[in-house]
């Protein structure tokens, strides 16, 4: 099903988002190679989201560019983003994912399969004809993430996945998107949360006040971060 | 004037089962439905387009339609009546004093309500939607059956509140449709012309009817809104 | 994918559908437009701008079944006051106007708008008032010496006010009684705008005196504390007028059926049915087509 050439590398080339004058996002460039699962680390403010929806292409870059290796434009565009705040349509739980497929032009007896594989693939399946909305908020951001899965996307941007969520529920979503690493699938996702970040990242991107401070291996950045900013973040001093 | 006679009238006209009545109650129906109908399928689209596109001159056109949703219906009756007359523009087509025109009179007076009502809803879903629909390629006029489908059950409501509206007013009815015996007349000319003849007890049975009818279909449709909820969330 | 799309805007539109479905599978059945022919009609029409005195008092309901069965043309009838229904005629919105203020009429046939005016019949005014009788008129026969005193005693009048027939008639009396309304007119003096039914209503609301026509009065059932105050004077006679609206300035007026039920109206047949039609045994209009200048 997939095709031989990958959408990867990402290439991120000197990206600004400018609002009101000012650079929220300041000049970042870095590529995502296929594997493994990044972090945006950072704290509140700091343009993680916003990188996310510029990556994703919710948003135009006023000046750089976002490159893939080969065309990801189109429907199908085999990068997919979650959201902190899980969106469900007013449908069921399988419908919410036949919508998805829909949406990226699949045929009817493809969106069933697809959809049938991706509840049974997030243990959603008993709860495949109940209304999304009804979900508790744990379940409710697995199956945007069994929705997002369900596209067969190589990259997956995820913002604050667990921000809202109860320590159980984050421990389950972070056990998934380590299955999906696993899975071959490379995935980006932002967080303020430190240990979940120690927890999840092969590799941190560190920002502040829409700047690219430090690009490292996780392991490097924990056992000692270069940057001054990054220190004082993961003391605790850091706040804005 | 007691209120045992006008129970019994309106008792009468029910379990009567009168011709003319029921052709009176049937061609109520028909104008009302077929004006939502139609208001229905201009409308959504026109709304949620409405919602989602940003032009200037867009807020202009918002408080306009909400002040449209006020439009006296005699208002609207007068300009359809003038527009269909044999001497107006559209007089050749020989419309006027026909259930066509009352059609298109209801359907001018639903219209507004549809379109605002439908812009409100779908703007809302869409602030919420709108991350999660554009990431999944729907952006632009391609969210809008997506927006449609999902806000079905407000927009039933304002379906029925056109409804409400169509099926109540009397003034633009009775000037486009000329209140003919048989042909043109609906429940409330009815109501209007047994009142003028003094027959009070006949025009609040008539009422009670209309009541009952309008009572009617909204029960069903907030009855089938609340099984569709517990479905969709 | 357009095929997935395109199903789902069907079902959005498809929800509102089903809501007025009912309207969906009457559409088909529903009345087409006035040019053709109509399902609940006969094959044959023509649109009649007439009064609400004749619509209310229910002569229409006795004699039109009877035009219909002679000739198998249906008669659809607007009713309006006597100067809404002339515009309706004027305007070509109607094939045949049948109304009752003579001036008015003849200008209409004067003005080139229709083709000649045949008197049909007529009834009488009566001037209607409380049982109390606050300005002292029941029983007189002088209906100029009764608004006189209604006048002068500031009694409520309701008058019509939407220059209908009566409305005319009404003013053209307080000529006659030489009370200058426009000097005159206070709070006793009401204008409602609304049809016969409408006056007597608000007069039974209000205690006050109105002037109506015989044949509404008659089939009036909120009648209340309301009674004939003033009646037979010759002044309150009520002649009826029928014109077929010219072809040469509508030419899509429907020349040769309006002239039928004209002549229908106005003949031995027509005359006898007008004559016949009665409430509680009492005759609502004389038949006077053959009387000169009436």
């Amino acid at each position: 099903m997939r095709d031989v050439t990958s959408i990867l590398p990402l290439h991120v080339d000197g990206v600004c988002f400018a609002a009101a004058g000012r650079n929220l996002v300041d000049a970042a460039s870095f590529s995502v190679p296929p594997g493994g699962l990044t972090v945006l680390l950072g704290p509140n403010g700091a343009g993680k989201s916003l990188m996310l929806r510029l990556c994703h292409g919710l948003l135009r870059p006023s000046a750089g560019a976002v490159r893939w290796a080969s065309g990801a434009g189109g429907r199908a565009k085999r990068h997919a983003m979650v959201f902190q705040k899980p969106i469900m349509l007013r449908r069921s739980v399988e419908a919410n994912i036949a919508h998805a497929l829909a949406a990226a032009g699949h045929s009817g007896p493809e969106r069933r399969s697809r959809g049938r594989e991706a509840l049974a693939r997030f243990g959603l399946s008993d709860r495949a004809t109940q209304a999304a909305r009804l979900l508790s908020g744990g379940e409710q951001q697995r199956l945007a993430i069994a929705r997002a899965w369900a596209l067969r996307p190589e990259l997956l941007f995820l913002d604050e996945p667990t921000s809202q969520l109860d320590p159980a529920a984050t421990r389950q979503i972070e056990e998934l998107l380590a299955g999906l690493v696993a899975e071959g699938i490379t995935v980006m996702m932002s967080t303020h949360d430190l240990g979940q970040a120690r927890r999840l990242a092969d590799r941190v991107l560190f920002l502040h006040r829409g700047r690219l401070i430090e690009d490292a291996p996780a392991e490097s950045f924990f056992a000692g971060p270069r940057a001054a900013e990054a220190r004082a973040f993961l003391a605790g001093e850091l706040i804005w | 004037m007691d209120l045992a006679a006008i129970f019994q009238a309106a008792f009468a006209l029910v379990v009567g089962l009168d011709p003319a009545f029921l052709a009176i109650v049937s061609l109520s129906l028909q104008v009302t439905l077929t004006a939502v109908l139609i208001a229905g399928l201009v409308g959504l689209p026109l709304g949620a387009a409405l919602a989602l596109a940003r032009f200037r001159g867009r807020s202009v056109v918002i408080v306009v339609l909400n002040a449209l949703m006020g439009l006296p219906p005699v208002v609207a009756g007068l300009m359809v009546f003038l527009a269909l007359s044999r001497s107006g523009p559209l007089g050749s087509l020989g419309l006027l004093f026909s259930p066509s025109a009352m059609i298109v009179a209801q359907v001018i007076l639903v219209l507004p309500i549809v379109i605002a009502l439908t812009r409100q809803t779908v703007e809302d879903l869409w602030i919420e939607y709108r991350d999660h629909l554009r990431s999944v390629g729907l952006d632009g006029a391609r969210a809008i059956p997506t927006l449609l489908f999902d806000g079905r059950f407000a927009l039933a409501t304002a379906l029925l509140a056109g409804f409400g509206r169509a099926s109540a007013e009397v003034g633009a009815v009775l000037i486009v449709g000329g209140n003919i015996a048989g042909y043109t007349r609906t429940m409330t000319t009815t109501i209007t012309l047994e009142t003028s003849k003094g027959d009070l007890p006949l025009a609040l049975g008539l009422g009670l009817v209309l009541i009952a009818l309008t009572l009617a279909i909204n029960a069903v449709a907030f009855g089938a809104s609340r099984i569709g909820a517990r479905y969709a969330g | 994918m357009t095929m997935t799309m395109t199903r789902r805007l069907a079902l959005s539109a498809g929800f509102c559908a089903a809501l007025t479905g009912f309207a969906l599978a009457q559409t088909t059945t529903a009345p087409p437009p006035a040019t053709s022919a109509p399902a609940v009609a006969g094959d044959r029409f023509i649109t009649v701008s007439s009064t609400t005195s004749t619509q209310d008092s229910g002569l229409f309901g006795h004699i039109l079944p009877l035009f219909k069965a002679r000739t198998g043309i249906d008669v659809r009838v607007v009713s309006q006051g006597t100067g809404q229904a002339l515009d309706t005629g004027r305007r070509g919105d109607a094939d045949v106007v049948f109304v009752h203020a003579r001036a008015q009429e003849v200008k209409f046939v004067e003005d080139g708008f229709g083709l000649e005016r045949k008197p049909v019949m007529y009834n009488d005014f009566v001037l209607i008032g409380p049982k109390s009788d606050p300005a002292g008129v029941a029983g007189t026969k002088d209906i100029a010496a009764a608004l006189v005193k209604i006048q002068e005693k500031g009694a409520p009048f309701v008058s019509r006010g939407d220059k209908s027939g009566t409305h005319a008639a009404e003013l053209d009396l307080w000529k006659v009684a030489n009370v200058d309304l426009a000097a005159k007119k206070g709070a006793w003096y009401r204008e409602i705008g609304q049809g016969m039914g409408a006056a007597l209503n608000s007069a039974g609301a209000m205690g006050a005196y109105v002037l109506a026509d015989r044949g509404t009065w008659i089939s009036f059932k909120n009648r209340g504390d309301l009674t004939i105050a003033v009646e037979g004077d010759r002044r309150l006679f009520n002649q009826y007028g029928v014109i077929a609206v010219n072809p040469a300035r509508h030419p899509h007026v429907k020349i040769n059926d309006g002239q039928a039920f004209v002549n229908w109206l106005t003949g031995p047949e027509g005359q006898k049915a007008i004559a016949d039609y009665r409430i509680d045994g009492q005759q609502l209009f004389f038949a006077n087509a053959a009387q000169a200048g009436a």
